[in-house]
């Protein structure tokens, strides 16, 4: 058994949390919280003289630590000159929109009976997305409606589920047989609630702006966003969809921009706001029961660790 | 490349057509492909050792070939064409006799064949009904076969009588409200010592058939979680069965009384084939992921973990050591030996100078060993 080692005596101080007295207690903590702040900017003071004093030759200043920083290298990272994987994206389900041979054709619809936001955040969304139609679910199956849309030329069929009359998640299926993604929606914004908002979104196809997808996972997630867009933005509407990843969480805005000379530009925020994160990547078109899943949110597993990210 | 290959003691084939060698020891992963060019067409389906010596790889591709790959020398040999791409994938792979000349393949279709060296038409053709997910030849009786597949209960077919099936499971009884139970098998293994087969479903079912017993229904019924099982192994001792699912979640069952003795836990995607090694108490992993991983099966850790750039479909472990520690006792002996047979044997110097390479390696691990004894 570890002793310590004699002649070290600690002050004898009082743990603040031992008066039992509330407001005898609350000023004691108020005064030590006030005593370590006046440490700290002494401390501060005194560091800015010392940078001061050494003018040119001080070391250069630290750079915070944050969790994007500390993030643990994931080897699945992709290597932009790797041909085994560029070829594996070029002959993916996408390939034949990332070749230029279909357009796309969105169909958005709700889970049954759609009530309150959701039906409005349906709109919105078809707005934003070009050549979209949203349609009611009367309660038909979607492994029925698969095959209709497939013969209807459809790319693309996104379902909102709901709960509360909020929406709160997404399904997102690549149609002729490609992957299907499940999202949990939260902190949907409507156009209405936007403050300092611009008019409503027009016709013109918008450009796509994707950041932060740098696993094999995320270029995934982030061609399939990509192709819910037509190639071509249109820029005389001067709109952009942004689909930005952070700590696994994708933040959709949507914006006008506009450039008041080459190096200003003044942004209005239009359409929706929404963040989704992924739950589940499964192969093939919508079948959660007998499908193959590529990719599984395992919360247990991989939410332990604070500084590994999937995306 | 001959080098490489044969340094490599796990097999993969991907949906790129690459086939991957990993070698634990070193801890590198090399591709091996047969074109310059890759295709989705080369995708590979099935793989198995060519011969009992694990000097061959047969690799069962997509376009309907079976290629032969040399793990002495590092390339593709040989290329057979065996059946039309449009009967379906490759469900299953085997060899006949020992050095690769026979071949037994299995396609979606149903159709069993046995290929010859020498003719491009099979010399017997067995109908294994439709859908047929898997085929597994049993390890004792090379002639015996099983197929299953998707409303394809299994059956056991000897390749001497092509005509009928030696054993059809039944299926299950109706369940309480008289429904006829649907019926998807995945997965076959033969357990050693005994005639028993074990197959796991796609409702998420495990059963034991016992050929010998007139019951033709499942001896033992065991369930593991909500998702299809995809694939399903034995480790060496036989009481036990390593099963996978679509969602990732793999699971060490207990085949005495169906119970679960735990969960290995690490894979994020649907696991398409596993292994467990013949001696050692691992099981190899791959799946949808494109991650090759490694569990004890003792602890059920996870031991080793490798990123393979591309989808994985199957997997095949050598029966040599995986790790180098294997080595390091073997290397101390014919290093002693070699110190002695050194000086005789001076004039087959190319000979002695792989096995002066091995004598470097171990030599190098003994240092090691030795430093590491001196620091403690």
């Amino acid at each position: 058994p570890k002793h310590t080692p004699p002649g070290t005596t600690f002050p004898p101080t009082f743990s603040v949390s031992e008066i039992k007295n509330k407001q005898r207690r609350h000023q004691m903590f108020m005064k030590l919280k006030q005593e370590k702040r006046k440490q700290k900017m002494q401390l501060k003071k005194k560091r800015r003289k010392e940078r001061e004093a050494l003018g040119d030759k001080a070391p250069p200043k630290e750079v915070p630590k944050t969790i994007e920083n500390q993030r643990v290298f994931d080897e699945t990272t992709v290597d932009p000159e790797d041909e085994e994987i560029a070829f594996d994206e070029g002959t993916d389900e996408f390939s034949a929109y990332f070749n230029g041979l279909t357009n796309p054709k969105v169909l958005i619809t709700t889970s049954d009976r759609p009530r309150g936001r959701v039906v409005k955040f349906c709109e919105q969304l078809a707005t934003v997305i070009p050549n979209a139609h949203v349609y009611y679910r009367r309660g038909l199956a979607l492994k029925r409606i698969i095959p209709q849309c497939i013969a209807r030329d459809f790319t693309y069929l996104i379902v909102i589920n709901q709960d509360r009359q909020t929406p709160n998640g997404l399904v997102l299926c690549h149609l002729p047989d490609g992957p299907t993604a499940h999202f949990k929606v939260s902190s949907v914004r409507l156009q209405k609630e936007l403050k300092r908002r611009g008019k409503a979104p027009t016709e013109h196809s918008p450009e796509v702006i994707l950041n932060n997808f740098s696993t094999r996972l995320g270029h995934t997630i982030g061609r399939l966003f990509a192709a819910l867009f037509p190639q071509n933005p249109q820029f005389v509407g001067r709109q952009v969809a942004t689909f930005h990843n952070q700590r696994d969480f994708i933040f959709f805005r949507f914006h006008r921009y506009i450039f008041k000379n080459e190096k200003k530009v003044g942004i209005q925020e239009l359409g929706p706001r929404f963040t989704l994160k992924l739950r589940s990547l499964q192969k093939g078109t919508f079948d959660s029961k007998y499908g193959e899943f590529e990719w599984v949110l395992k919360r247990h597993e991989m939410d332990a660790c604070r500084r590994k990210f999937q995306l | 490349m001959g080098e490489q290959s044969r340094l490599c003691s796990v097999w993969l084939g991907s949906e790129t057509g690459i086939l991957k060698g990993v070698s634990l020891s070193h801890k590198q992963a090399f591709n091996f492909s047969n074109t310059r060019q890759l295709s989705r067409d080369q995708e590979i389906r099935a793989l198995c050792w060519g011969d009992p010596t694990e000097t061959e790889l047969l690799l069962g591709i997509v376009d309907g070939t079976v290629r032969t790959f040399s793990t002495e020398k590092g390339i593709f040999t040989e290329v057979r064409r065996c059946g039309d791409p449009e009967e379906g994938c490759f469900s299953g792979l085997a060899v006949l006799s020992g050095s690769g000349s026979t071949l037994l393949t299995c396609v979606d279709s149903g159709k069993v064949r046995v290929w010859r060296e020498d003719s491009s038409e099979p010399v017997t053709q067995i109908d294994a009904g439709k859908n047929v997910c898997k085929m597994r030849q049993s390890p004792v009786q090379p002639n015996r076969v099983a197929t299953g597949g998707k409303e394809n209960g299994l059956k056991m077919w000897d390749l001497e009588r092509p005509e009928k099936p030696v054993f059809t499971a039944k299926n299950l009884r109706d369940d309480y409200l008289d429904l006829r139970r649907p019926h998807w098998v995945r997965d076959i293994a033969f357990i050693p010592d005994s005639e028993k087969v074990v197959t796991c479903t796609g409702f998420h079912q495990v059963h034991v058939f016992d050929p010998s017993s007139p019951q033709r229904r499942p001896v033992l019924e065991a369930e593991y979680g909500e998702y299809p099982l995809t694939a399903l192994s034995l480790p060496s001792s036989g009481t036990s069965v390593v099963v996978g699912n679509t969602q990732g979640q793999m699971a060490l069952l207990d085949l005495r009384k169906g119970l679960v003795r735990g969960c290995m836990k690490g894979l994020s995607g649907g696991v398409r084939a596993l292994q467990c090694h013949a001696s050692q108490p691992l099981v190899a992993s791959c799946g949808l992921d494109r991650f090759l991983r490694i569990h004890s099966l003792e602890d059920r850790k996870l031991l080793h973990k490798v990123y393979l750039k591309s989808r994985l479909n199957c997997v095949l472990l050598s029966s040599r050591e995986l790790q180098g520690e294997g080595e390091g006792p073997t290397g101390e002996e014919e290093v002693k030996e070699e110190e002695d047979a050194e000086d005789e044997v001076w004039d087959s110097m190319e000979r002695v100078e792989e096995k002066v390479k091995r004598k470097a390696i171990g030599d190098e691990e003994e240092k090691e060993k030795k430093k590491k004894k001196g620091t403690d």
